[in-house]
Formats: structure tokens, C-alpha cells, sequence
């Protein structure tokens, strides 16, 4: 066959490997710190070791690593299908798989070795940032350029979805990281004080917002109608939730700064936002419900699909809670509290991980020319063992969350705090135990993800699919 | 903020808001409930995906509507639109202050009772030491732990040694100023390392952990030359420089010979912060009261 008649599924193999690898090191890192939490010795005395050093790789590997990887092998699938071409410039697809890698290596080698900029979800250092910044140049030259030779006219919406995450992830990353740099290892951020904190989560809330939520919408709106074999639901939904949630996002930042130094204006503006991005938000998840529904049977025998539904009721959850909590009140409560790590391991793990797990179990049969993944039955153990997880996971930082904020707030009868801190941190021990175990069990499903995707492609060579014409 | 800033951001709020009303305007327009192959939008991916074009829900578009109509309510209200300082006049700076206010008029009077009372009589006084005891469960146990015991560098709060004082005004003067304990190294003053190592000798031999021999001679002499401004001649420090009695056996840092060499080498910085702008006179007194309790169990 003639090259330039097959989809390029060799980028998309690799990528979605990759998912599974960064998957079980990211939430393996979680688990650790996790355990730290409960057994602090568990570093050993040893610097990179430290809970300190391991967070941010442990968030780096799962939003970047995991996540990351997933959205490249989805996006480039996703647009050779949905615009009936193969990838433009495959140079830099490859470029984009093996730079990718390569930043994420480098993350692993210098969180624990301590170099940072100390910027949450933004810790790498200039010269990875720099990396970071001409790889994604690369994937959006790879993705909107296959978009301009597409062979259909109209666009499908997940590469609407897929488009606002590229563009919106360069300009978050690059205004965010702008830093003299000093050494090799070391920079300082142009911005100082209230700025670099409202700069920093107008990066961080979109980072949630673009590479989490918009980019992983793409995802959903592909595979969700195509697992279950319906229409989707609607073109208008989809139309109006696409321009009010890459609208509204931009603005939901602030609520990270509730009561702090940042002006009352910002804060304020940063909630009402937050509180009209609500119903954008359930635009998505509606439409992938409701194209869900009228395949309900279908729940009975496809294992896949219960990752997709659930993945979507989580994101329902999460976009609930997220509105709830950026509202003054309270967020004077949630803020600085376990809630908030509940709230966004609801989010990624119920959401993001299932969405992706989900997707990639769809995906991986047809990349290796089968039928379906070695075993379905283990999928289905999987979704049990990730749906356990993820309820033990949240339940457990959302009581362990309100208990905290409100022993932090509680006062005696002569105006003194009723608890100290330590207190509280005895208080939710219990909490930190069941969260533990909860992340253990979803670790766990990673482990027979593992497996089945072994079992799946070790013995099977793929062959090029060719490229289907336009109906 | 600047002119220009308030009108970019206002125009910006109005301008994101009249956008968010504009499409779901545009949505709320209601076709009928797609079911059949004909509604399908006519678009086709990938050899069988497709659209329908249902109308939104309508409990959809109204939580949307609703949640925009809350978002202006709420913006005329609040600061939020530039410089516009909002209807009801709120600001955190002004919340602070009223919940401040609010708490002082309510608990300061229990504080200002306290107070007035005599130190001694104060530091038996159940109630004053529960008050007591919960502003030092806030401010003081992650230094001094929770059971006052201290830690190495942090003094031990229960024992009746008082590396700054035990009277009344030494005790407040130390929670509300802090306290700056500075050793400096003397290494090089003393000379070589066998100095150090008599010299470490000596001090021990002060509280009894080893014996005085005739070798300690020159020791003690450079004990009386350089130490003795601050430990006075014979040992016993002086509260007024927040400088340890070497006499008793209790340690601030270690009675080790490899400790006591490293305090003499390069020195100690021993820091309390200040509390009194947290705390103020009414509550610094009851906390020292408390404090000087611990001591008296």
C-alpha cells in the first residue's frame, strides 16, 4: 500500500504505550507519598526521597507523563481519522513522541534531584520549559496541519476540543515560564508577588481547564460515540458548550486566591466566572450521556463503556464541585484543606484516568489489527478495581477535608481555637489511611491494564490501516 | 487602578458575559427531539460518526441562564467590574476588620478580667489556664511541643529552669518581643583543638558529668577569661543575656562531648519570634501566667 494511503498509527502506538507506562510510575509515585504521609520515615532519610520532591513528580508524571501522552495518541488518531488524511510532517510527529519522552526522563531526573522553580504544576526548569515549548510548537505544526489537508469540510468537535487545548497550553506555558535564567539549573520568574500568584493560576486553573478538561472533552466526544456506536447527541450542545467553556475558563484563575493579597475585584470576578462555567461544563457531559443513552444495554457486555460513563458522571461531579468551592463562602471553608486534593483526584482520576483507560482499551485492538483487547473480562476487573479506588480515594479527602476545615475554624467560649493543628492532623490520619488504600486499589487495575495490554500487543504485528475515504 | 485598567477590564466582563448570553440565546431555540436516521445533521467522520442536532435541555438552559443572571446580580452587588466598588460596599479588608472588631468586643473583656489579676494568683486560676493552655496549643507547640517538654534548640517549658527569667516581666517580655540568644564561635579564640577539647571537659566537669582533674587548669582560667562575661566566673549564667546556667544538667542543645564541641566551635543561635502584635498585653499575660504554671506542677 502506498504510504500516503495509510493513517501514520506508528506515532499513536507508541503514545498510547507510553499512557500505560507513565500511568503506573505516576500513580505509583502517589501511592508513595500517600504512604508518606501516614509513615513519614518512608523517605529513608534520603533527600530525593522526600515527600517534598516526589509530589512534584508525582503530579508532573500523572497531568503530563500519563495524561500528556494520552492526548498526543488521541489527538493524532483522532484527526487522521475524523479529516480522512495521514499526519502531516511525520518528522515532527516523531519528534514530538521522542521530545516528549525526553522531557518527561528529565523531569524524573531533576524534581528529585531538588531543581525547580517552585511553581505548582509548572516546576520544571527553563531549559525542559524551553523543550517543552519547541515540542508543542511541533505537535500543534503536526495537528492543525493535517487539520488544513483534511479531505471533509466540516471539522468534527473533537478536534475543536483538541485545537483550543494545543493553542491554550503553548500560551498558558510559555507567559507562565518566562524567567531569567541564572545557571543551567536555576531561573528566576520575571514576575513577582500578587502577579506571580494570579499569574500562576491563571496557568494552573487552565492547565485543569485546557489540558484536563478541553483536551480530554476531545477524547470523550471520539471514542464515547464511537464505542457506543450512536450519533451525537448534539451538534448545537456541542456547539455552545465548545465557545462558553474555552470562553469562560480563562477567568475561573482567581478563585486559587481567595482572601489573599490579590484585589477584591480579581477574586470576585475570578468566582462569578467560576459559578457561569457550571453549565458549559455540564454541556459536555450531557451530550456525552445522552449519547450514551439508547445504548444502556450495551453497559451489560462492554466493560469499555462503564469506564465512559463513569468517567462522565465523575466529570459531572467534579464540575459541580468546582463552582461550589470557588464561591467565597466556601472556599473560606475547602481552601487549604484535603477537600481540595479530593476534589482533584475526583477529577483526574475519575475523570481523566477512566476517560483515558477507557479510550485506550478502545483503541489498542484497532492500532494492532484485533478484534478487541486479550481479555475482556479484566477490563471489567479493571473498571471495578478503578471505580473502587477512586470512591474510596475522594470520600476519604472530602470527609477528611470538611473535618479540617471546620476543627481549623472551630472556637471556644473565651475566643480561642478549640483545636491546635496537630489536632487536626490526628483527626484525619484515619482518612489518609482509607486514601491510601483507595490509590492502592486504582494502582492495582493500572497493574492488570498492564497486563492485558501485554497480552494484547506482544504477539501481534500491526499492519497499516488505510486511510477511509470521505462518506 | 489606572483608567485604562478599569475600563479594559470592565469592557472585558461585559463583553464575556454579553458573549455567554448571546449563545445560549442562540441554543435555547427548540427544535424537535431527534430520533430518526433524517435528523441526523448530515456530517460524517470516519465511517460512522455522526450528529444529531437535539435541542439542549431546558433545565440546562436555565441553570445557565440562571447562573448568568446570579453572575451580574452578584457583580453589582460586589467589587468585581474595574473600579467599581459594588452596591453593598464589601471588601475583605473591611470583613477582616469587622470580624476583628466583632471578637474583640466579645472576648477581650473575659481577657481584661484576667488581667487584672495578680500574676501568681493567675497562674493557679483553672479557667485562665484552659484559655491559657489553648493559645499555647496554637502558637507555641510547634516549637515547644505539645507537651512543653521543648526539643533540641527549644526550651523545655516544665522543668524551673529559666533560661530568660521566671518573673512576671521576664516571662512577657519574652513572648511578646522574642528573644535573640547569640553564642558566638570560639575556636579560634581558644586556640587549638586540645583548648577545645579541655574546654569541653571543663564545662561538663561545671554540672558534675565528669570529674575536675588538675588537666583543666588552663581551661579553667579561659573559662574565666572569655566565657565568663556572659556564664558568669563560676557557671551559672545570667538571665538577662538569655545566657544558660552550665551548672545545672539541663541542655539546650546536648551534653555530648561531640554537641558541647560544636556549640564551642562555631556558636549558637538560639531565636523565639515575637508574639505581641498577635497576641497583645491581655493575652501574652495570661499565656505567661500559663507558661510559669507548667513549671509549678
Amino acid at each position: 500500500m502506498d504510504k500516503s494511503a495509510s493513517y501514520n498509527d506508528t506515532v499513536v502506538r507508541q503514545f498510547t504505550i507510553m499512557v500505560v507506562v507513565w500511568g503506573i510510575v505516576g500513580m505509583l509515585v502517589g501511592v508513595i507519598i500517600a504512604a508518606q504521609l501516614i509513615w513519614p520515615q518512608l523517605n529513608f532519610d534520603l533527600p530525593f526521597l522526600t515527600y517534598s520532591r516526589l509530589r512534584p513528580l508525582h503530579t508532573n508524571a500523572v497531568i503530563f507523563a500519563f495524561g500528556g501522552s494520552a492526548l498526543f495518541a488521541t489527538a493524532y488518531y483522532v484527526v487522521q481519522r475524523t479529516c480522512h488524511v495521514r499526519l502531516a510532517f511525520e518528522k515532527l510527529a516523531a519528534f514530538t513522541f521522542w521530545g516528549w519522552q525526553l522531557i518527561i526522563v528529565l523531569a524524573a531526573i531533576t524534581l528529585p534531584l531538588g531543581i525547580t522553580q517552585s511553581k505548582e504544576y509548572a516546576e520544571l526548569e527553563w531549559p525542559i520549559d524551553l523543550l517543552i515549548a519547541v515540542v508543542w510548537v511541533a505537535f500543534a505544526l503536526v495537528f492543525f496541519g493535517t487539520i488544513a489537508k483534511r479531505r471533509v469540510k466540516h471539522i468534527y468537535v473533537a478536534n475543536w476540543f483538541y485545537g483550543a487545548f494545543i493553542i491554550t497550553i503553548a500560551v498558558l506555558h510559555i507567559f507562565n515560564n518566562l524567567a531569567v535564567p541564572v545557571t543551567l539549573t536555576k531561573s528566576y520568574i520575571i514576575y513577582t508577588g500578587v502577579v506571580d500568584a494570579m499569574m500562576q493560576w491563571w496557568y494552573g486553573h487552565n492547565a485543569v481547564g485546557f489540558f484536563l478538561t478541553a483536551g480530554f472533552l476531545g477524547m470523550m466526544y471520539y471514542f464515547v460515540p464511537k464505542q457506543a456506536g450512536r450519533p451525537v447527541y448534539s451538534y448545537r450542545l456541542s456547539v455552545v458548550h465548545f465557545w462558553s467553556l474555552i470562553a469562560v475558563y480563562m477567568w475561573a484563575g482567581p478563585h486559587h486566591l481567595h482572601y489573599t493579597s490579590l484585589p477584591n475585584w480579581a477574586q470576585t470576578l475570578g468566582m462569578v466566572f467560576s459559578v457561569i462555567l457550571l453549565a458549559p461544563s455540564w454541556g459536555g457531559m450531557i451530550n456525552g450521556i445522552m449519547t450514551l443513552s439508547g445504548a444502556w444495554h450495551k453497559l451489560r457486555s462492554d466493560p469499555i463503556l462503564k469506564f465512559m460513563i463513569v468517567a462522565l458522571s465523575f466529570y459531572g461531579m467534579s464540575t459541580f464541585e468546582g463552582p461550589m468551592m470557588s464561591i467565597r463562602t466556601v472556599n473560606a471553608l475547602s481552601h487549604y484543606t484535603n477537600w481540595t486534593i479530593g476534589h482533584v483526584h475526583s477529577g483526574a482520576l475519575g475523570w481523566v484516568a477512566m476517560m483515558t483507560i477507557g479510550s485506550v482499551y478502545s483503541l489498542l485492538p484497532r492500532l494492532y489489527n484485533r478484534e478487541s483487547m486479550y481479555s475482556i473480562k479484566l477490563i471489567d476487573v479493571h473498571f471495578w478495581t478503578s471505580t473502587i479506588g477512586v470512591v474510596l480515594y475522594a470520600v476519604s479527602m472530602w470527609i477528611a477535608g470538611v473535618t479540617e476545615g471546620l476543627m481549623w475554624r472551630a472556637v471556644n467560649d473565651d475566643g480561642t481555637l478549640t483545636y491546635s493543628f496537630v489536632e487536626s492532623l490526628k483527626a484525619v490520619e484515619p482518612y489518609h489511611g482509607l486514601r491510601l488504600l483507595g490509590g492502592l486499589v486504582f494502582f492495582t487495575g493500572m497493574l492488570i491494564m498492564a497486563y492485558n495490554v501485554w497480552k494484547t500487543v506482544s504477539d501481534k504485528k500491526p499492519v497499516p490501516v488505510a486511510v477511509l475515504d470521505p462518506a | 487602578m489606572p483608567a485604562f485598567w478599569h475600563w479594559f477590564v470592565a469592557a472585558g466582563t461585559i463583553v464575556f458575559i454579553i458573549w455567554c448570553v448571546w449563545l445560549v440565546s442562540w441554543s435555547a431555540k427548540q427544535g424537535p427531539q431527534n430520533v430518526a436516521d433524517e435528523d441526523l445533521v448530515g456530517h460524517k467522520w470516519d465511517g460512522d460518526l455522526e450528529e444529531w442536532n437535539n435541542p439542549a435541555p431546558k433545565w440546562w438552559l436555565y441553570l445557565y441562564f440562571i447562573t448568568i443572571a446570579w453572575g451580574v446580580g452578584f457583580l453589582i452587588a460586589y467589587p468585581g467590574v474595574g473600579n467599581f466598588e459594588g452596591m453593598l460596599g464589601w471588601s475583605q479588608e473591611d470583613q477582616y476588620e469587622a470580624e476583628m472588631q466583632a471578637a474583640a468586643e466579645r472576648y477581650e473583656p473575659i481577657y481584661e478580667t484576667f488581667a487584672a489579676m495578680d500574676f501568681g494568683e493567675l497562674a493557679m486560676h483553672p479557667d485562665a489556664n484552659k484559655l491559657g493552655a489553648s493559645l499555647y496549643a496554637s502558637y507555641c507547640t510547634t516549637c515547644h511541643g505539645s507537651d512543653a517538654r521543648g526539643a533540641t534548640g527549644y526550651p523545655n517549658l516544665t522543668d524551673s529552669d529559666w533560661q530568660w527569667g521566671s518573673s512576671e516581666a521576664q516571662i512577657v517580655t519574652t513572648i511578646t518581643n522574642g528573644r535573640n540568644a547569640v553564642m558566638t564561635p570560639w575556636a579560634q579564640v581558644l586556640g587549638s583543638d586540645e583548648a577545645v577539647d579541655n574546654m569541653v571537659r571543663y564545662v561538663q566537669s561545671l554540672s558534675g558529668i565528669v570529674e575536675a582533674d588538675d588537666g583543666l587548669a588552663g581551661a579553667e582560667t579561659q573559662f574565666k577569661t572569655f566565657c565568663a562575661a556572659c556564664h558568669m566566673p563560676t557557671g551559672t549564667g545570667n538571665p538577662m543575656l538569655g545566657a544558660p546556667n552550665l551548672t545545672d544538667d539541663v541542655w539546650l542543645y546536648g551534653s555530648s562531648d561531640e554537641v558541647i564541641r560544636e556549640t564551642i566551635e562555631k556558636g549558637r543561635n538560639g531565636m523565639m519570634p515575637a508574639h505581641g502584635e498577635l497576641l497583645g498585653d491581655n493575652r501574652s499575660k495570661i499565656l505567661a501566667a500559663y507558661v510559669y504554671s507548667l513549671s509549678q506542677q
